[in-house]
């Protein structure tokens, strides 16, 4: 039975003998888990094992299934996993555009219908015009929407994200946390969502996993 | 709520999905860095061991070539019996670790007086300082200090009296005080390039803190305590500097005593003797050379000691030091006077290139003229052309050496730190053995080979040298760039070389041109292996420089040093403006 969602198959990871997760969880598409605890608790290993970085030192059990397919030994690049960091971390040396055209899959052919596309984006998410800017002069809520929209273009089947609010002031804190929330919602992505602020699962709505030291 | 339009769009394009996973096969970036790291250590290794081998069998009598078939001491009687030969190691061993332990000591007081603003501003200043070749900056000391030197003639007749030049020996004095000064001023800006590398390892800031809020004065209090930590990480920067102090020919030749030389010196001139069995001497005295430097090392353990030793006794009496007013601007003053030296040197150096008729003891020359530049530049189209391929060539190779090493480290994700110093020791290993010592035997395995002379043979050679360098500059800026970027890199579906061409490379643009750069000039400033490799055939900048300074041409010799200050100019000057016009609208890779 194939079933539409990241399954997080019996998750267990353990350093030097302790075991720091035990998990396993059905997200379906639209879906948003939250994972919460102190720092120490594993939450970091968690998403960095979900993404597909995770350290060696670390020992890994269980599987990463996304729509039905089992993607755990894939490496990190063919995991159509989208991530979102509390930094925007938007290359700083392309331009707006040159960042999401960069996201792009390659399948898209032909320049003008990237640049479209991207342009499409941009206006999408009230960025019309930014497209020669350099990421460094944005403000911070620009800055976390490109790298929202980068995210996107690049045509996830998921999305993980590392406590990617806590930078922002708190009123721009909320509008991302709309805008992502209500993103994946309707493009029925399902979302791991790594945090240690309790408004964001509240806000998120959904299963919340509390970890412990 | 409807899709946004670019999503549908997107869709129509809905590109392989997960379901065709099973074509998609694992990453295949790891094969090509694989090979970084052996080759590497090869490269680093395999040189010295052969050099050793090549330097150790002549030296007991076994070199068939020149009809050495039997082993014997023969070698080290004949080399015990040359005059002056234990004067000789003495001055080697002496000079170099009194070299070391002095620009040491300058660059710890200098640290524990400086504040934070100086210390960034001496270190810009410093940079183009490392890039200075030994033999420009022991030219530019000579002609500064020699009795017809600048200073001389600055303060003559009016304070001296002097209406000719004194019939004194400052430049190749007998105790080797001026190669020591040399040594100094050059070894000064490397100690502390490392040591403000190492700086943010260790808790400055909290110390100064906890010492001030204890009653130590700053210089003390640093001393004290940030130190030792701060010592530990220059350690093997610190044993390089005295490895190279101790056998360093180049400069030697230029500033230190003649008769008799330091004992790197005289290898070099058995070495060239026409007489083919003043080579087996030449071998058993590099290995002397080598038991000069261990000496050195040893001698330096027990100064370490000797050094703790007091610290325990001025820390555990609980002397304070504690108003350090004076102490403190003259520990700055300290540093000031070797860079001024340096730089006014190589001012002299400039005003000879193009000096006219310049009597002693006018302080001005009576015309400026271009003729030494008229007159050397065309002899200088092989040299130049020469340094030039041999630094591009060694600089980049090894550039892409450090690059696969690095990414090597990092797939592997070896964060366990005994094998971070392993492999330190490793690139470090060139600059421990004293050149000297494993190059005449390497040169006796070329030669054996047929291969000196040839273009390759001296890449090769240089490449040992350039690796260390190249890969220390670049290691830090590699190993400091932001992971996560790689991360939303590989998300996006970007292969790990996708990643490197597109993300790491252009963001560390100016990371990898400087260490090109930084390797560029090692690569034109070796005197040593590209005279015994190149094996006459092929010259350089510098070897032709170096040549020159029996002569004793001013003018031609100011050239020739100008020239070689400006490669390293040019290649830094490269290094920092290709990647500001490209990131001129880039704000976050500004500086």
């Amino acid at each position: 039975m194939i079933s539409n969602g990241l399954h997080l198959k019996k998750i267990q990871i353990s350093l030097h003998g302790r075991q720091l997760i035990d998990i396993d969880q059905l997200i379906a598409p639209g879906e948003i888990l939250t994972v919460m605890g102190p720092s120490g608790s594993g939450k970091s290993s968690l998403f960095a094992f979900l993404a597909g970085f995770i350290d060696p030192a670390f020992v890994a059990a269980g599987a990463v299934l996304v729509d039905g397919v089992d993607v755990t030994q894939l490496p990190a690049h063919q995991r159509q996993l989208g991530l979102l960091f509390q930094d925007p971390l938007l290359f700083p040396h392309m331009d707006v555009a040159g960042n999401l055209l960069f996201a792009l899959p390659p399948s898209i052919k032909g320049k003008t219908t990237r640049l479209d596309l991207v342009n499409a984006a941009l206006k999408e998410a009230g960025l019309d015009g930014f497209a020669k800017r350099d990421p460094d002069t944005l403000s911070g809520g620009q800055k976390a929407r490109v790298a929202l929209m980068r995210t996107l273009l690049s045509q996830p089947k998921a999305l993980l994200l590392d406590e990617p609010f806590s930078k922002l002031d708190a009123d721009l804190r909320a509008q991302m946390r709309e805008l992502v929330f209500e993103t994946a919602k309707r493009l029925k992505l399902p979302i791991v969502l790594v945090t240690h602020d309790e408004a964001d699962a509240m806000a998120a709505n959904g299963t919340i996993v509390r970890l412990s030291l | 709520m409807e899709t946004p339009v670019w999503r549908r769009q997107l869709s129509r394009f809905c590109f392989k999905g997960i379901s065709q996973v099973k074509q998609l096969r694992p990453a295949k970036l790891t094969f090509i860095p694989r090979l970084g790291p052996p080759l590497t250590i090869a490269l680093l290794t395999l040189p010295v061991l052969a050099g050793l081998i090549g330097t150790l069998l002549p030296a007991f009598g076994y070199l068939p070539a020149l009809g050495g078939n039997k082993f014997s001491l023969q070698p080290f009687v004949i080399l015990f019996a040359e005059p002056g030969i234990f004067r000789s190691m003495l001055l080697s061993l002496v000079t170099g670790l009194a070299a070391s332990m002095l620009a040491l000591l300058t660059v710890m007081v200098f640290l524990s007086a400086a504040s934070q603003k100086l210390l960034w501003r001496i270190s810009t200043l410093m940079s183009p300082l490392l890039a200075v070749p030994h033999a420009a900056a022991a030219f530019g000391l000579a002609f500064l200090i020699v009795p017809t030197g600048l200073i001389a003639r600055i303060i003559s007749p009016e304070l001296t009296g002097w209406q000719s030049p004194p019939d004194i020996l400052i430049v190749n004095d007998p105790m080797g005080f001026t190669l020591t000064a040399g040594l100094i001023a050059k070894e000064l800006p490397f100690l502390l390039l490392i040591a403000l590398a190492a700086l943010p390892q260790v808790p400055v800031r909290r110390s100064r803190q906890i010492n001030a809020s204890l009653g130590y004065g700053q210089m003390l209090g640093f001393i004290l305590t940030v130190w030792p930590g701060l010592y530990r990480q220059m350690r093997l920067g610190v044993f390089a500097v005295i490895a190279f102090s101790t056998s360093v020919v180049d400069m030697a030749i230029v500033l230190g005593p003649q008769t008799p030389a330091t004992l790197s010196v005289r290898l070099m001139q058995w070495m060239n003797d026409p007489d083919l069995n003043l080579r087996f001497v030449a071998a058993a005295g590099a290995l002397m050379q080598l038991a000069v430097t261990l000496v050195a090392f040893l001698s330096w353990f027990a100064l370490e000691k000797l050094g703790a030793t007091i610290r325990n006794f001025v820390a555990e009496n609980g002397l304070r030091f504690g108003s350090d007013k004076i102490a403190r601007s003259f520990a700055v003053g300290l540093i000031i006077l070797p860079v001024m030296v340096l730089f006014s040197g190589l001012f002299t150096l400039a005003l000879w290139s193009i000096a006219g008729l310049w009597q002693f003891p006018d302080a001005w020359p009576a015309g400026l003229t271009l003729q030494g530049w008229q007159q050397a530049l065309p002899r200088m189209v092989t040299p130049l052309a020469n340094t030039f391929q041999l630094g591009i060539s060694a600089s980049l190779f090894a550039s892409l050496l450090a690059i696969l090493c690095l990414m090597r480290e990092e797939e592997t994700r070896q964060k366990n730190s005994s094998f971070q110093s392993y492999s330190l020791t490793i690139i470090y290993l060139p600059l421990l053995v004293p050149q000297a010592a494993f190059l005449f035997g390497l040169q006796f395995m070329f030669i054996s080979l047929q291969l000196d002379g040839m273009f390759l043979s001296l890449l090769f050679t240089h490449l040992v040298f350039v690796t260390p360098y190249v890969f220390l500059s670049l290691s830090d800026p590699w190993r400091a760039m932001d992971k996560r970027f790689l991360s939303v890199s590989a998300a996006l579906g970007k292969s790990p070389w996708q990643s490197f061409f597109h993300v790491r490379g252009p963001m560390l643009l100016r990371a990898i041109l400087s260490a090109i750069a930084l390797g560029f000039a090692v690569s034109a400033a070796q005197y040593l292996a590209t005279v015994l490799i190149g094996a006459g055939r092929l010259t350089t900048i510098t070897t032709e420089a170096v040549a020159l300074s029996s002569g004793g041409n001013r003018r031609i010799i100011g050239v020739y040093a100008m020239i070689q200050l400006l490669l390293p100019v040019l290649a830094f000057a490269i290094a920092s403006l290709v990647p500001t016009y490209f990131w001129r609208n880039r704000r976050g890779l500004s500086g």
